[in-house]
């Protein structure tokens, strides 16, 4: 924030917002009675509020307010028609911005977004054909090396993200390992970076185990009698996974989705490392906005417009699957 | 029963885990139409024969014969026997109906038989009215008869039970008992039951396999295991029972706490150490003038039928059964008739573990 925007009755709003929040909190743990152990409940309650719900209504301000602090919907407007402002004053100055080629670059963000959720789309899709697979085999209970796998999978983890992008840089890059390698079999060169299929390989890496974990947890707690109970009754191996193991571990499945395909929506830096700026994806797009741009009422708009699709997408999938634990997660 | 063929039979059957020893060489035989069971303690190896049997397991060494075939090899889809799982394993992601109708849609029947089929089998399992239900929401008891349906719809020639009375409450479990073995007699199905319940061993069986750490310890008819137990063991863990160390004299005489009784068992050595076996039922009190031997009534709990008293005597605390009860701290004669006095060759290690 470079300087307060924010006007009086603005922080009276915000103010206003917590407090009912606060009050709404107090009410539902005085009517489920267990106010001693709700006690320990509120050092959780006090983050949640200072570092979730208030952001979450600072984002909500910005993006129906102006610079000057009034409220106006010319966020959203920005967004389906990117270049909307410099349009408006070209028509003013008498000049047609159609003519001068500007009519479809307005849908700029609208690309972005769709090309967004496309690869998020490509990067669930993949991490589950991967994924399943392997948490299918970690969980076996006859195979000796599926916790070292486990941990395989874990170790990665341990390092920063950021590093582990950049670590596939060195691999991808012209004069990287792969096309050193490739040329000292006297191969020619690939150009495996800066293009989408880059971004969606370093995108599978780093969402994989969100896919693999969730389906591994409900592979492995599934009772095996239920798979011999199938084959009792005369399925073999493949019916059994088909009709019992499969829609068992649905959960995990609506689970590992929902893991993979939120981040994915807002991934940002990936895109940039590997994509070389010839892709930019959603997360990018608010990043610049608020940080190149400094333009927090735009930035908060198309926050606001991201996690309106994530819920809609996550209500889709409560839809598929009621029960599922990816559901209780909105 | 005895005129009904073989259908299944394990030929000399171990069984290893990573050189643990859970079936030690298993002969048995299965008749058609036969209600047999598999008792013993927890770990005794009885639900590994059955999963052997299943074609869950398959056995380090032996042969398994189903009908003349070895099926020792053949996957459990291949088999034409089904079982009910301990705890049920009822596929949750699944109706009631579609539970049952498991089998016949594996086995890709047609709708309206499945339909007129599982019905049926609902009807017989008192569960008409809850095709629809989801199986979590039915208590332990309509579950396991979803189970018991499920498999039994599928005509099989064998039902392998695994303890599926177990998760269940006393009476329901007396109730359930009745209708298996009701089920059993009217369907013709040979039901091979796994038990660590004497009780219900003894009333439901044909036949009753004891097992003992991975080994038979004696097969029967319930009758015959009960007043005919091989060992100390089988005794101990069929009905209530007096064991105590004694001696053969001669043939038909026996010295126990001291005295010589008379008995109807013959062929053992001169002076051989043997286990005597009397049931608490078949001790007799009576005036202490009459006894063959004498001692104090240290205890009386009155268990409805009968009174069990615990009584001092020859050395020997008995426990015996009556109607009559005796006063706590009087003294009285016990007797037993030469019938219902059991020598058996005695098992060092059973005792060791009394």
């Amino acid at each position: 924030m470079t300087d307060m925007r924010v006007p009086a009755w603005g922080w009276w709003l915000m103010g206003l917002g917590l407090a009912g929040f606060v009050a709404m909190l107090v009410i539902t743990i005085r009517r489920n009675r267990g106010v001693r152990r709700s006690l320990y409940a509120w050092p959780y309650t006090l983050w949640m509020v200072v570092f979730t719900v208030l952001p979450l209504i600072l984002i909500a301000y910005y993006a129906f307010t102006d610079k000057a602090g009034s409220f106006t919907l010319e966020n959203f407007a920005n967004f389906w028609d990117s270049n909307r402002a410099m349009k408006n004053d070209l028509v003013r100055q008498g000049f047609d911005p159609v003519a001068l080629g500007m009519g479809a670059r307005g849908t700029v963000n609208v690309g972005t977004l769709v090309y967004s959720l496309w690869m998020a789309f490509l990067c669930t899709a993949i991490s589950l054909v991967l994924g399943y697979p392997a948490a299918h085999i970690m969980a076996d209970r006859e195979f000796k090396l599926g916790a070292t796998i486990v941990v395989l999978f874990i170790i990665p983890m341990w390092m920063n993200f950021l590093l582990r992008t950049i670590a596939w840089m060195s691999l991808l890059e012209d004069n990287g390992l792969i096309n050193t390698l490739l040329q000292g079999m006297g191969l020619p060169k690939l150009r495996l970076m800066y293009n989408s299929q880059a971004v969606l390989l370093g995108m599978v890496y780093n969402y994989l185990p969100f896919m693999v974990f969730p389906i591994y947890n409900s592979l492995s707690r599934q009772d095996p009698r239920l798979s011999e109970a199938a084959m009792d009754l005369g399925a073999n191996k493949w019916t059994t996974f088909l009709r019992v193991t499969f829609p068992i571990s649905m959960p995990g499945i609506v689970s590992g989705i929902t893991m993979v395909f939120m981040p994915s929506v807002t991934t940002f830096f990936i895109p940039r490392v590997l994509g070389g700026g010839n892709t930019e994806m959603f997360g990018d797009l608010i990043e610049r906005t608020f940080l190149t741009a400094d333009d927090w009422n735009v930035g908060s708009a198309l926050s606001l417009i991201m996690m309106v699709l994530i819920l809609l997408s996550l209500g889709l999938l409560r839809k598929v699957d009621p029960e599922g634990e990816g559901g209780s997660l909105i | 029963m005895q005129e009904q063929p073989r259908l299944i039979t394990l030929e000399n059957v171990s069984k290893e885990y990573d050189g643990t020893v859970v079936l030690t060489d298993i002969n048995l035989y299965v008749r058609k139409n036969e209600f047999l069971t598999l008792l013993g303690p927890s770990g005794c190896g009885k639900t590994t024969t059955l999963r052997i049997i299943g074609g869950f397991e398959v056995p380090t060494s032996g042969k398994v014969i189903f009908g003349g075939k070895d099926i020792t090899n053949l996957p459990p889809y291949k088999r034409p026997v089904n079982t009910v799982f301990q705890k049920y394993a009822l596929f949750p992601h699944l109706n009631v109906f579609d539970n049952v109708a498991f089998g016949m849609n594996v086995a890709k029947r047609p709708k309206d038989e499945i339909a007129s089929r599982v019905q049926k089998m609902l009807d017989l399992v008192n569960l008409s009215e809850y095709g629809k239900r989801r199986v979590e929401s039915l208590s332990g008891g309509q579950q396991q008869r979803v189970a018991i349906a499920r498999a039994l719809v599928n005509e099989p020639e064998v039902l392998l039970l695994d303890e599926p009375l177990a998760a269940l409450d006393l009476k329901l479990r007396k109730g359930m008992q009745l209708e298996l073995k009701r089920m059993q007699q009217r369907l013709g199905i040979t039901f091979i039951f796994v038990t660590h319940d004497q009780e219900e061993a003894l009333t439901m069986s044909d036949t009753i396999v004891v097992m003992r750490e991975g080994r038979i310890e004696q097969i029967g008819p319930p009758k015959h295991i009960y007043d005919e137990p091989r060992s100390a063991y089988v005794a101990n863990f069929i009905g209530e029972s007096n064991i105590i160390r004694g001696r053969m004299v001669r043939d038909e005489l026996v010295n126990f706490c001291g005295t010589n009784f008379t008995c109807v068992d013959f062929g053992f050595p001169k002076d051989a150490p043997v286990d005597v076996l009397i049931r608490p039922e078949d001790m007799l009190i009576v005036g202490e003038d009459v006894g063959q031997i004498v001692g104090t009534v240290k205890s009386v709990l009155f268990k409805g039928v009968h009174y069990e008293m615990i009584i001092d005597a020859g050395g020997f605390t008995w426990k015996v059964h009556s109607t009559s009860m005796q006063p706590e701290g009087s003294r009285v004669g016990l007797s037993v008739v030469p019938f219902n006095i059991h020598i058996m060759r005695p098992m060092e290690e059973a005792v060791a573990n009394d």
